[in-house]
């Protein structure tokens, strides 16, 4: 979580291994054949046959697979959920990592433990505490549907539980960035005279701009994948409330093996996209810091 | 008087940072705040930046009660002890910030802007860093921005904390003189906290000392040195021996030795805390009757202008530092081991039970 942080330190004491503080070749050699069996094992293997088994059936059937009316509307309510839950929790993230890092207050640890709380809660019992409180026979149920306002089975429960179950990137991103930056920066702005929105947009976020970008990045992977919340509150109506993991999980059950790797081969994609742009981001992040550093030691 | 502070208090929990502090501070002085760590003094100069709120007490700057001032509209220029410039900024817009973030009616145009920080930056001799960024300076360059961004909003009141702090012996020297002569050339109200003893001699007009939240002497460097008010100042502003003694009807018995004090006349042998300057001590082959005591040399420091002494008291034991110029060090003809006889030429008694 703290990969930003952590990272500002960890560039410049980059030097070559001596031969002092090396293990000898046979243990070397063990441990990366080790590392990559694994590696190959969990993760390179099922990558290669998501995208085999996708294009199976040709490249017809493939794109056939993806711009079916229903696989459209998953893509599309998937792309809507986190369009909102991405946006909200940047705000949400931004807020609490502020009130975190730079005051003092009672009920801080508090406020922590409940930001953690969606990592520790199982994302099936995030999406049934919706059902309970917004579902028909839930505590708002009844004043709901007499407003003609559905929320479970429908978009506002599936963006609802998103939100949920990513709210803690952002702000545990932040968290300890900013813990490291202090406030000193912010109060020597207010001292010469910012505003509390200059003092935000000036300082306070070109500061944290990297860290921020790195774990939008990790929310929104996590928006779009989102499974088990989401599945409890949606009640898989094709077309109307299926997003793209529910959407592979019904052609699945169908033994429509192609059409569902197909869907999924999209995930994979969106997830190597992630992959890239947040080590794109992290090597961003460090190369400033790293560039100061050496420009100074001239 | 331009800094008025009257009775503040402050509480972090249970641990009281500052007890009832009044001050004043004379417009166009430079003012010392000086004291152990924990004493207070940065809580202090906090409280007078707006940065921090006092429990109960008042500020008034110029004679306006400014104790409830937004810290934006104090209109002081604030160096911190870390420097906090803004790291993603060049050196130039560091400095700009203050002038940028005005209201659009009273905020100058770019050119203007332009012509201020660099006159800024000429000022404090970096005008070649302004396209540099923070980061790439070193800890002396930083400062010097750090006091180059606060003076270009034109504070009434400059505030400084630690500013020498961070910095080595050599560099803290040079930049001690130059924001003396820089401070009476601006004539700008300035307050420095500082827990080393020499800074605040050599650069203030004006030290306060304080210690444990209360302030214990407020006077000039020589006042406060010469005419330390309390044990605590004594102790902690320049080297000084402790010596146990007996205080009768205006005489300080020490060990055999008895000294006229011209004070505490009326006292009956009452026990008292002697302090002498290592430098108000005497050294003599020769002893001079009542007024001397015999001590053994231990050791010999005699690196500078000025030589050393360590010597351990004949009837206590106890060690005692002496200075005495080299001059009469080497008329002396010194040497480690052998005893010699020690004068106090001046010392300053504190009873024991009103401390």
């Amino acid at each position: 979580m703290s990969a930003i942080v952590s990272q500002y330190t960890k560039y410049n004491h980059r030097v070559a291994q001596s031969r002092a503080t090396s293990e000898a070749l046979w243990v070397r050699y063990t441990l990366i054949f080790i590392t990559l069996l694994f590696l190959s094992l969990f993760l390179f293997i099922p990558l290669a046959a998501v995208f085999t088994e996708a294009l199976r059936r040709g490249i017809d059937t493939y794109f056939a697979a993806i711009t079916e009316a229903d696989a459209l509307a998953a893509i599309k309510l998937t792309l809507i959920a986190t369009g909102i839950a991405v946006p909200l929790n940047l705000i949400f993230g931004v807020a609490a990592a502020w009130a975190i890092a730079k005051f003092e207050f009672k009920g801080k640890s508090f406020l922590i433990t409940l930001i953690d709380l969606p990592f520790a809660v199982s994302p099936v019992i995030a999406g049934l505490i919706y059902v309970l409180i917004f579902g028909l026979q839930g505590w708002l149920g009844g004043w709901l549907s007499e407003h003609d306002f559905k929320v479970v089975f429908a978009i506002p429960g599936i963006v609802l539980a998103t939100i949920f179950v990513t709210f803690p990137f952002v702000a545990r991103e932040l968290i300890p960035l900013m813990q490291a930056q202090g406030k000193e920066e912010e109060e020597a702005a207010l001292v010469l005279g910012a505003s509390g929105w200059q003092m935000f947009w000036r300082v306070t976020l070109p500061n944290i701009k990297w860290g921020l970008l790195y774990g939008v990045i990790l929310c929104n992977a996590r928006a779009m994948g989102e499974f088990g919340a989401v599945s409890v509150v949606s009640g898989h109506i094709r077309g109307l409330t299926n997003t793209m993991p529910l959407h592979v999980e019904i052609l699945y059950n169908e033994y429509n093996y192609a059409a569902a790797f197909a869907v999924a081969s999209l995930l994979a994609l969106l997830a190597l996209l992630t992959l890239a742009l947040k080590s794109y981001v992290e090597w961003q992040s460090a190369k400033n810091a790293a560039d100061l550093e050496n420009e100074t030691k001239e | 008087m331009s800094i008025e502070i009257k009775n503040i208090k402050r509480n972090f929990g249970s641990f009281s940072a500052l007890n009832d502090v009044s001050l004043s501070v004379p417009t166009g002085e430079l003012v010392a705040l000086l004291g152990p760590s924990g004493c207070g003094k940065t809580t202090l100069l906090r409280i007078i930046a707006g940065l921090e709120t006092p429990d109960s007490g008042s500020i008034h700057f110029y004679g306006e009660d400014a104790t409830g001032r937004n810290v934006r509209d104090r209109q002081v220029g604030f160096v911190f002890q870390h420097y906090a410039l803004f790291r993603h900024m060049t050196v130039f817009e560091n400095v700009a910030f203050g002038l940028r973030v005005r209201p659009k009616h009273t905020r100058p145009n770019e050119a203007e802007i332009k012509r201020r920080v660099h006159e800024l930056l000429n000022l404090v001799q970096l005008d070649w860093l302004a396209d540099r960024y923070p980061p790439q300076l070193s800890g002396g360059q930083r400062q010097r921005i750090a006091l180059a961004r606060a003076l270009a909003v034109e504070p009434k009141v400059l505030l400084l904390d630690e500013p020498f702090g961070a910095l080595d012996a050599k560099v803290r020297k040079d930049l001690r003189r130059w924001l003396r002569r820089l401070h009476d050339e601006l004539h700008i109200t300035s307050v420095f906290v500082t827990h080393d003893q020499e800074e605040a001699l050599e650069v203030a007009d004006r030290i306060v000392v304080m210690n444990k939240g209360m302030v214990e002497q407020i006077g000039s460097p020589q006042e406060v040195y010469d005419h330390p008010a309390s044990p605590f100042v004594y102790q902690f502003l320049g080297n000084v021996n402790l010596l146990q003694s007996r205080v009768n009807a205006g005489y300080a018995k020490i060990g055999d030795i008895e000294i006229a004090i011209n004070d505490h006349l009326d006292t009956q042998d009452t026990s008292a805390s002697a302090y002498i300057r290592p430098h108000d001590i005497e050294v003599l082959r020769i002893a001079d009757e009542k007024n001397s005591f015999k001590g053994k040399i231990n050791y010999i420091h005699a690196v500078g202008s000025t030589v050393h002494l360590e010597l351990e008291r004949a009837d206590t034991k106890t060690l005692i530092e002496v200075e005495l110029s080299r001059e009469r060090f080497n008329a002396l003809k010194l040497v480690q081991g052998e005893t010699v006889y020690l004068k106090p030429n001046h010392l300053r008694v504190f009873l024991q039970n009103t401390h």
